[in-house]
């Protein structure tokens, strides 16, 4: 279960949106997120219609971005228990006008079902839209994307290249983490340990036994790292060149054209549908 | 004469144990009056049982430690000048053990640019280091590979591959087979040699597999901090009665002949390669037989 988790991974593959600027895929990505919030339950065709001009939106990304449907799929499942919480509460806890449903305690209102669907939805989009983004841009590029989105920052003395490394590291070392994990609860299931019966509080606490040799072994990790990285000459950002320097090109331009075009559709709609 | 490229001089290490007021707990000596020399182009090993020291001389070539007597130069800077340590790290890389915990980045090509990056080598020219470090390893074609989808010797030249970017005159190898299957050991060893040969790259390296070690010109023994033996690979596995003393083991066919030797066959000593033992073998039996010929007349 816990190898199905891809957010983070990298999809080797060449395609139009994997050779893209990374600030670019990052503006987009958050011009994305905003737009799905423009569009909430209180006009639900209006709404409808929105998360549809996303999902066109996202779909035809996708299909540039030659990453395979299903590996991206692979993305949601961590996150479905959580996409299920949203949409059961959504749907029994949303007082409304019109009820559809009602046993006991139990009741499910027409305003239930509909934000239930938008949530639902919604959360999809999300999840989908910003692990589109990890699967096309190497972690790398994406922390040189933000170092160099949030550079204005190192005038009030905010650390930018620091952090943008140690984010990029973060995140090369969460699948060989994850792997770490998933040994470390063989070696203690080998051993008769029980992760998979008792009540929450008895499998929170069966996870200590994961965690603690998690952690000593993450900080051996990190201080072999940085002994590479010392070894390496890595002295902070200063005086540091680049191999895969960020330069506007053509197709960047032409993406931000795109980004526009999307944008004035998502406000059109919000103007001109009010259902 | 060959210059120098690794000097080693008297050296002391010690690591020092304070507690919580900073008073000295224990300290446990790991380097005791080490000298040794490393000639530029050779091809060096230093072996030694767990707790020998030989981790220890390493990370003071990088100077990721400073000697606390003593000192080691490296390609003739005192590695305990400040103001040249980028310098003596550049000179003398490091690969080490560890093959997931040294590479940085999530792309094979981009983890071996990441040294000429720290050195600020311009753009075009890291390119072309890369696709020429890559190409010596024979990673090449991994280039666009996710490190975490290699094996670990593929993982192990990789590293070796971000070493060589850098442009150094030494590497200093810290056990880096000691996590690999056999297949993978094999593949890194052969890769060391070839930069020793065909790049004249000194290399040192630091082992505690006995086989390894017969390709180096050079061998450095260690035992608890000091060195106990040098010499050739020959004159070293010669002394099987020392490595003994020293927890260490020789390679099989030394064995093999040192046993036989022992039963009484006239075996020469300092075997290291089934090659030679085989010959050696024959030599042996030959002899023999003339002996029972001329005995039979």
């Amino acid at each position: 279960m816990i190898r199905d988790i891809t957010i983070g991974q990298y999809y080797p593959t060449n395609s139009v949106i994997h050779r893209l600027d990374p600030r670019v895929k990052l503006i987009g990505t958050l011009l994305y997120i905003i737009s799905l919030f423009l569009f909430g339950p209180s006009y639900f065709v209006r709404s409808i219609l929105g998360y549809a001009l996303a999902a066109t939106a996202l779909f035809t990304i996708i299909k540039v971005s030659k990453v395979p449907f299903r590996f991206i799929l692979r993305g949601l499942k961590p996150v479905l228990f959580l996409l299920m919480f949203t949409v059961v509460f959504n749907i029994f806890l949303t007082p409304g006008e019109r009820e559809l449903f009602r046993w006991k305690f139990i009741r499910i209102t027409d305003t239930g079902l509909k934000t239930a669907f938008l949530m639902g939805l919604r959360l999809v989009l999300l999840i989908l839209g910003s692990s589109l983004m990890t699967f096309t841009t190497t972690p790398n590029q994406l922390t040189d994307g933000l170092e160099r989105l949030l550079n204005p920052l190192k005038k009030i003395k905010v650390p930018v290249h620091e952090v943008a490394m140690m984010m990029s590291i973060a995140l090369r070392f969460i699948p060989i983490l994850l792997e770490e994990t998933d040994k470390i609860m063989k070696a203690q299931q080998a051993r008769g340990a029980d992760f998979e019966t008792g009540n929450l509080f008895q499998r929170a606490k069966a996870m200590i036994p994961i965690l603690v040799p998690l952690f000593v072994s993450a900080f051996r990790r990190a201080g072999d790292l940085a002994m590479a990285m010392e070894a390496r000459c890595y002295r902070g950002g200063e005086g540091r060149t680049k191999m895969k320097p960020l330069i506007y090109q053509k197709k960047d331009y032409t993406a931000f054209i795109y980004f526009i075009i999307y944008l004035v559709l998502v406000l059109l709609l919000r103007k001109l549908v009010t259902v | 004469m060959k210059e120098t490229m690794i000097d080693a001089k008297q050296v002391v290490f010690e690591y020092i144990r304070r507690d919580e007021e900073g008073n000295v707990e224990s300290v446990n000596r790991a380097l005791d009056q080490v000298t040794l020399e490393v000639k530029k182009g050779d091809f060096v090993a230093i072996l030694g049982a767990n707790g020998s020291g030989k981790s220890t001389i390493a990370k003071h070539i990088n100077a990721i430690l400073v000697p606390t007597e003593g000192t080691v130069w490296v390609d003739g800077m005192d590695i305990a000048r400040e103001d040249k340590i980028w310098e003596i790290r550049q000179s003398a890389g490091m690969v080490f053990q560890n093959p997931d915990n040294q590479i940085i980045a999530t792309v094979v090509e981009e983890d071996v640019g990441f040294g000429p990056e720290n050195l600020g080598v311009p753009t075009e020219e890291i390119w072309k280091r890369v696709e020429q470090s890559l190409k010596a390893v024979g990673m090449y074609e991994y280039r666009s590979h996710s490190p975490n989808k290699l094996s670990g010797g593929q993982k192990q030249r990789v590293a070796i591959a971000g070493i060589m970017a850098m442009k150094p005159k030494c590497i200093v190898l810290d056990e880096p087979t000691a996590m690999l299957d056999p297949n993978g050991r094999r593949e890194v060893i052969q890769t060391i040699r070839e930069l020793n040969k065909k790049e004249h790259v000194t290399v040192l390296l630091i082992t505690h597999y006995m086989d390894e070690v017969t390709y180096a010109d050079h061998v450095i023994v260690m035992d608890k901090g000091k060195v106990v033996l040098t010499g050739t690979p020959k004159e070293v596995f010669s002394q099987v009665e020392i490595m003994k003393q020293h927890k260490l083991d020789v390679p099989q066919v030394t064995e093999l002949a040192y046993e036989l030797k022992k039963r009484g066959i006239m075996l020469p000593d300092g075997i290291i390669t089934k090659e030679e033992f085989i010959t050696a073998l024959l030599d042996c039996v030959k002899q023999k037989g003339r002996e029972y010929g001329n005995y039979l007349r």
